[in-house]
This record gives C-alpha cells, sequence and structure tokens, in this order.
C-alpha cells in the first residue's frame, strides 16, 4: 500500500514541477475558457436572472473545454518518452501512475477554475442565491468526474487514430449523467429554486462508481498499449 | 396519419440500409477470396 | 445449420408481415392519439430489442475480459451493431410519434433521453473499435462497454430527477394499457426479437469469414511480401473489428 502512495506521489510532484516550469496546460486551458467567456458574452445579454438560470451551463463548457485540453496532453510526455514501456515491464502498481495523473489533472483544472470565477462573477453578474458553500464541494466532486474518467479514457485513446477527437468522444457520452447533475447543482444553487442535494449525491455516487471502475481496469489498459 | 407511415417506412429503411451494408461487406470478402484463390491458382 | 437459416429468414419474414398487420389494421385505434398512436407498436419493441442487445454485449465483453474468447469480442461487436441500429429505429420513431401528438420533436422525455445517451455511448464504441489500431482493440472496447453498463443507472437517475424538476411529456404512453393493445405489442416485439436474431447470426457469420480472411492475407503477405500488394497493402490480424 505504502509503495502505491509513494509511487503517487512521487510521480506528481513530477508532473507538477514539469507543468509549472512550462506552463503549458495551464495557458492553453485559461485561453480556451476565455474564449468561451467572451463568445458568450457577446451571445447572450442576460439580465440577472436569467443568467444565473444559464450560468451553470455556460461555466461547465467552458470547464470541460479546459478540461479535455488538459486531459490530451495527459499522456503525451509518457508516450514520447517510452515511459509506459518501462512501466509495463516494471513491477510499480499501475493504479499509482494513473492516480498521479488523475489527481495532476484534477489541480490543474481546479486551479483554472479558480482563475475563471471571478470572471464568470464578474461578465455574468453572478450571485449565489442559494447556500453557496455548496458550490466548492460541486466543483470537487464535478471536477474529479470528468478528470477520473477522462484520464482513463485518454490512456485508452493512445493507440487510436485521431487521438484528440477519440477522447472527447469516448468522454461526453459516459459524462452525461455527471454533466447533468453538475449544471443542474450549479444553477440550483445560484437561482435558489432548487436543493442541489440529490445532484451532489449523484455526483458523489458517480465519483465512487467511476473511480474504482478505473483503478480497477487500468492495468488492461496500460497492458493494451 | 402521414406520420404514422413515415415512421413504418423509417423503421424498415434503417433495417435495410444496415442489411444492405452487410451484403456489401460480404461481396467484397467474396471478391478477397476470389482473388486470393486466383493468385494461389496462378503459384501453382 | 446454414440450411436452417432461409427457413428461418421465412418464418420471421412472415412473423413481421402478420405483426404488421396487427399494428395497422386490427389493433383497437387509441382514444385521444388516434392512429398516429400505432407507431408505439414498433417504436417500443424496438426499445426493448435495443437494450436487450446491449445488454448481452455487457455480458460478452465481461466474458471477454475474464476468459479473452475470440468468439466473446465477436458477440460482443455484432450485438452492439445491431443495438445502434435499433436504438436509430427508436429515436428516429420517437419524435415522428411526438410531432403531431405534442406539437414538439423532442423532450427530455425518459425513454427517449435513455436511448439517446445509450445511443451515444454504443456509437463511441463502434468508433473506438474502428479507429483502434492495436490488436488490443477487443479489450479496450470491453473495457468501454463495463463503463457504458456502469453509466446506465445513473443516467436513469439523473434523468428521472431531472424530469421531476422540469417535467416534460411522456412519450410511449404511460399508465395501463389495453390488453388487445399489449397483444399486439408483444406479437410485435417477438416479430422483431426474431428479426434482431437473424440479423445478429448473420453479422456474426460474416465477422468470423472477415476475420478468417484477415488472418490468410496477413499469413500470405508474411509468406509471399509480393503477393496482392494493391488491394491489401497492410492487414492485421483479427481484431479491429468490423470490415470497412
Amino acid at each position: 500500500m505504502s509503495s502505491v502512495v509513494g509511487l503517487t506521489r512521487a510521480t506528481l510532484a513530477k508532473d507538477l514541477r514539469l507543468e509549472w516550469r512550462s506552463k503549458d496546460a495551464i495557458n492553453s486551458m485559461l485561453f480556451f475558457s476565455l474564449l468561451v467567456v467572451v463568445i458568450f458574452s457577446f451571445s447572450f445579454d442576460p439580465t440577472a436572472e436569467e443568467s444565473r438560470q444559464i450560468a451553470g451551463g455556460l461555466v461547465w463548457v467552458a470547464f470541460l473545454f479546459a478540461a479535455v485540453v488538459a486531459l490530451n496532453q495527459t499522456w503525451a510526455r509518457e508516450m514520447r518518452n517510452q515511459v509506459l514501456d518501462a512501466y509495463r515491464v516494471s513491477p510499480a502498481p499501475p493504479n499509482a501512475l494513473f492516480l498521479a495523473k488523475v489527481i495532476g489533472n484534477f489541480i490543474f483544472v481546479t486551479v483554472l477554475q479558480a482563475l475563471m470565477t471571478p470572471l464568470f462573477i464578474v461578465f455574468y453578474n453572478l450571485r449565489a442565491l442559494g447556500p453557496a458553500y455548496q458550490l466548492p464541494i460541486v466543483a470537487v466532486l464535478g471536477t474529479w468526474a470528468l478528470v477520473v474518467n477522462g484520464t482513463f479514457f485518454a490512456a485508452m485513446s493512445l493507440r487510436t487514430r485521431s487521438r484528440e477527437i477519440m477522447l472527447p468522444l469516448l468522454l461526453f457520452p459516459i459524462s452525461i449523467p455527471a454533466l447533468l447533475a453538475m449544471v443542474e447543482a450549479t444553477g440550483a444553487i445560484l437561482t435558489g429554486e432548487f436543493s442541489a442535494k440529490f445532484w451532489i449525491v449523484l455526483l458523489a455516487a458517480y465519483d465512487v462508481v467511476f473511480t474504482i471502475a478505473s483503478l480497477f481496469l487500468f492495468g488492461f489498459v496500460l497492458q493494451a498499449e | 396519419m402521414s406520420y404514422l407511415y413515415a415512421a413504418y417506412i423509417a423503421t424498415w429503411a434503417i433495417h435495410v440500409a444496415y442489411l444492405g451494408t452487410l451484403l456489401r461487406r460480404y461481396t467484397r470478402l467474396r471478391n478477397e477470396i476470389a482473388e486470393f484463390k486466383g493468385r494461389v491458382e496462378e503459384k501453382n | 445449420m446454414k440450411r436452417v437459416f432461409p427457413i428461418l429468414a421465412v418464418l420471421t419474414g412472415v412473423l413481421l408481415s402478420y405483426a404488421l398487420y396487427e399494428a395497422l389494421i386490427a389493433a383497437p385505434t387509441e382514444q385521444t392519439m388516434g392512429d398516429v398512436q400505432r407507431i408505439f407498436y414498433y417504436h417500443v419493441p424496438s426499445a426493448w430489442t435495443a437494450f436487450i442487445l446491449f445488454f448481452v454485449n455487457f455480458f460478452a465483453s465481461i466474458v471477454y475480459l475474464i476468459w479473452r474468447a475470440n468468439k466473446a469480442d465477436i458477440v460482443a461487436l455484432v450485438t452492439a451493431e445491431v443495438g445502434v441500429v435499433f436504438c436509430t429505429v427508436v429515436l428516429v420513431t420517437g419524435p415522428i410519434w411526438a410531432r403531431p401528438v405534442w406539437g414538439i420533436w423532442w423532450t427530455w422525455d425518459l425513454r427517449l433521453t435513455l436511448t439517446l445517451v445509450l445511443w451515444l455511448i454504443y456509437v463511441s464504441y463502434l468508433v473506438l473499435r474502428r479507429f483502434s489500431s492495436s490488436g488490443q482493440t477487443p479489450l479496450l472496447a470491453a473495457v468501454l462497454a463495463v463503463f457504458g453498463a456502469l453509466d446506465v443507472p445513473l443516467v436513469y437517475f439523473s434523468i428521472w430527477f431531472f424530469r421531476t424538476q422540469h417535467p416534460q411529456p411522456v412519450i410511449g404512453g404511460g399508465g395501463s394499457i389495453d390488453p388487445r393493445m399489449l397483444h399486439v405489442l408483444l406479437i410485435n416485439w417477438l416479430a422483431f426479437s426474431c428479426f434482431a436474431a437473424l440479423v445478429c447470426w448473420s453479422r456474426y457469420r460474416l465477422e468470423v469469414l472477415r476475420r478468417d480472411v484477415d488472418e490468410t492475407l496477413a499469413l500470405e503477405a508474411l509468406l509471399d511480401p509480393q503477393a496482392g500488394q494493391p488491394r491489401r497493402a497492410q492487414t492485421k490480424t483479427s481484431s479491429t473489428g468490423s470490415a470497412g
């Protein structure tokens, strides 16, 4: 067990250090999110009431794009340097590598969310009428849902043609319940009209199910490359 | 009522289209087999 | 075994024709919706058949993951393809039914939305099979099928709750059903199930043949690199799934 934790931490530290130096992923993610925010600003000119209703969808579209950018580059470095082959041959548990990648992506997307949220609040005049403390919970659960499946499907897409298309193609349908939950929960919290509790529970269930499934099945995917 | 017929026709159009692709793949396979046999016979 | 097929095909054809007659003529006309309601007899059996096929796909995928049986992989591929076909029928007949009855083409109705999500998942499954160039396509596809199956209950609950918060018209007729209509529904379901089974069987045989040919041509290319170059420059053994 300790080898998994140690290995995860080591891989994660390496990824974060590399990203901090180059800031590749963060910059692209930021760019795409800004693009979404600005373009939607042009197309809608919502009243405060309306913007609270649609903000859930807008925000998560922006974060979804950003997440896909992060996910697409998840394994790129490993591919280039034959790290995956080395991993397959070593006795190291594959789950450690997977977990490190997921947590790394999670951190990237969360950093992006922290940067973008003030922008959203400003552009769309957002103010939560419901329990605002639930928003970070939704953000954490939702981001994890996208990132855990995304990292897994990114690994599955490695040896396919049109790799960059394959990832969103696989990710989106499977993520629909999670996306629905994220958007509805955010909308519910902002408008204060409904309780977001069911959606939060659904997101938590989704996260548990797919984290376990991914950890269980990642070994197969790694062998498959 | 035209909606009713549209639905039924659409259903069978979809099924026929799929069966058509199966047929196309099958004839293509048969051609490949025939070509292959031809090559084998040439050698012998 | 192969002699049986034409007989079964004819029998199925007869059954389908009878079912069609029942649906269009013999079944009683519905009170509120009128004759358009008869779409129900094609829409619902197609949905049930699609779900059953996807269920089989799930089991075949599990079998493949545990025992790596090639046959299981072919069954998974076949049921996914035919399942998508039936799913498409549901997604097409649903809106055609909704339009005259409720004036809208689409509604986030539970069954229709669930079918749409399943359709998306399995289309992505088929795309993965076609675009994956690794010899491990069956393995990856099986993993994806498991993910899809795990997703289904979550999809169901999310849509169910969404609909309780945002009520929508129900396509597909809720509530109790007239026994005569039930009878026609079941006849059509039986007919389409037989039809689906035959289509799957044909697709299965086609796939077995496809993989045999692929292997043979690959061997040929190995033994004699000059042979047959223009048509098949590079073949892979088995597992690329559906033929081009």
